[in-house]
């Protein structure tokens, strides 16, 4: 059965709508930042266009402000975002072998922690159309959002900004649950994931790592471990 | 020098680009590795359980009212309700306890 680039595309999109959703309420509070860091709204708009991150932008709003060189701007970035990298690691296993070089490369700018969890999500391959068609609503989202929290300020009550950012969190829940319903171990990892990340986040001194640094250790330990004690058997391809 | 901000814009997209784009455009065939693949297999999971809990519950004005959109979004997610539906109804909840609560 071979789907169309354009029905994953219209599916992306149709998936996409609660992350833009998310996104224009969430990045309200960046562009607010944005604005008493004293970015104007063209390039703070600008800069979520380009990036899309929601830690690294917030972080970078402070290096731009101290006037910090570069290469502290990109080492920052690089240690903030590094999540991406396994991210997209995994997405490498997922699209067909045989994908051309530049839907790889257009792909590559749609890797952000939702549409990276939706995309893990697709039973089987993945087309790199399904995940153009979140970013093409999911970015406008972040970028206009960021632009309207420079202009306006804090203009979505308190209440649709909460609710909305659970909503992104919810999603997470509705990708890692079912699969954990299903597997033993997939449970037994998501469950010592959030433990593992609860500690992290509130002992001390662990609770000094940022918070890249603390999703890429538990990762590495918790997703090591698991492929360690329990390998997937040889013939389940795909099956993420 | 005058730091510029167009410079620090695109170093950080560069940064974040590369990022993204250099496992998808490097690793182009499937890996026949057991445990690599088991590692990417299971990592989906460890990474957002670890980007949702605990930061959920500072996500919302009171940690009251995101208790409750964890606890309805994961019981709904539990049932295998899709994306959308558990987006929307952790939304609506989360929006009433704030309501009742605040």
């Amino acid at each position: 059965m071979i789907e169309s680039h354009g029905t994953w595309y219209r599916r992306g999109l149709r998936d996409g709508v609660p992350i833009g959703l998310g996104y224009l309420a969430v990045s309200f509070t960046l562009g607010i930042a944005a604005k008493v860091s004293g970015m104007g709204a063209g390039d703070a708009t600008l800069m979520s266009l380009l990036n899309n991150t929601s830690a690294g932008e917030f972080a970078a709003l402070g290096i731009i402000a101290a006037g910090a060189p570069y290469l502290e701007m990109a080492f920052t970035q690089l240690v903030i975002n590094l999540r991406y990298l396994l991210m997209s690691c995994a997405l490498s296993q997922k699209i067909a072998p045989e994908t051309p070089i530049w839907q790889r490369l257009m792909m590559g700018y749609t890797v952000t922690d939702e549409i990276f969890a939706i995309s893990a999500a697709v039973p089987g391959r993945l087309d790199p159309f399904y995940c153009l068609g979140a970013i093409s609503v999911a970015a406008p989202g972040w970028a206009l959002g960021t632009c309207l929290g420079v202009l306006l300020g804090n203009a979505l009550p308190g209440r649709i900004v909460s609710a909305l950012s659970v909503a992104l969190y919810g999603m997470f829940l509705a990708v890692i649950l079912p699969p954990a319903r299903k597997s033993k171990v997939i449970a037994g990892v998501v469950a010592a994931s959030m433990i593992a990340s609860a500690l992290f986040t509130y002992l001390p001194v662990l609770s000094g790592l940022s918070s890249g640094t603390r999703i890429i250790i538990l990762t590495v330990l918790i997703a090591g471990a698991a492929a360690i004690l329990f390998p997937i058997p040889e013939e389940n391809d795909h099956a993420a | 020098m005058q730091p510029n901000v167009y410079v620090y814009i695109a170093v950080m997209a560069l940064v974040t680009y590369l990022i993204r784009v250099l496992p998808l455009t490097l690793i182009r065939r499937q890996i026949q590795n057991r445990t690599i693949r088991s590692f990417l297999f299971y990592m989906p999971y460890a990474t957002l359980a670890v980007m949702t809990f605990p930061a959920i519950l500072s996500a919302t004005g009171t940690p009251w009212s995101a208790l409750v959109g964890l606890i309805v979004a994961a019981a709904m997610a539990w049932r295998g309700c899709s994306l959308f539906t558990v987006a929307s109804v952790a939304c609506v909840a989360v929006f009433a306890a704030e309501c009742v609560l605040l």
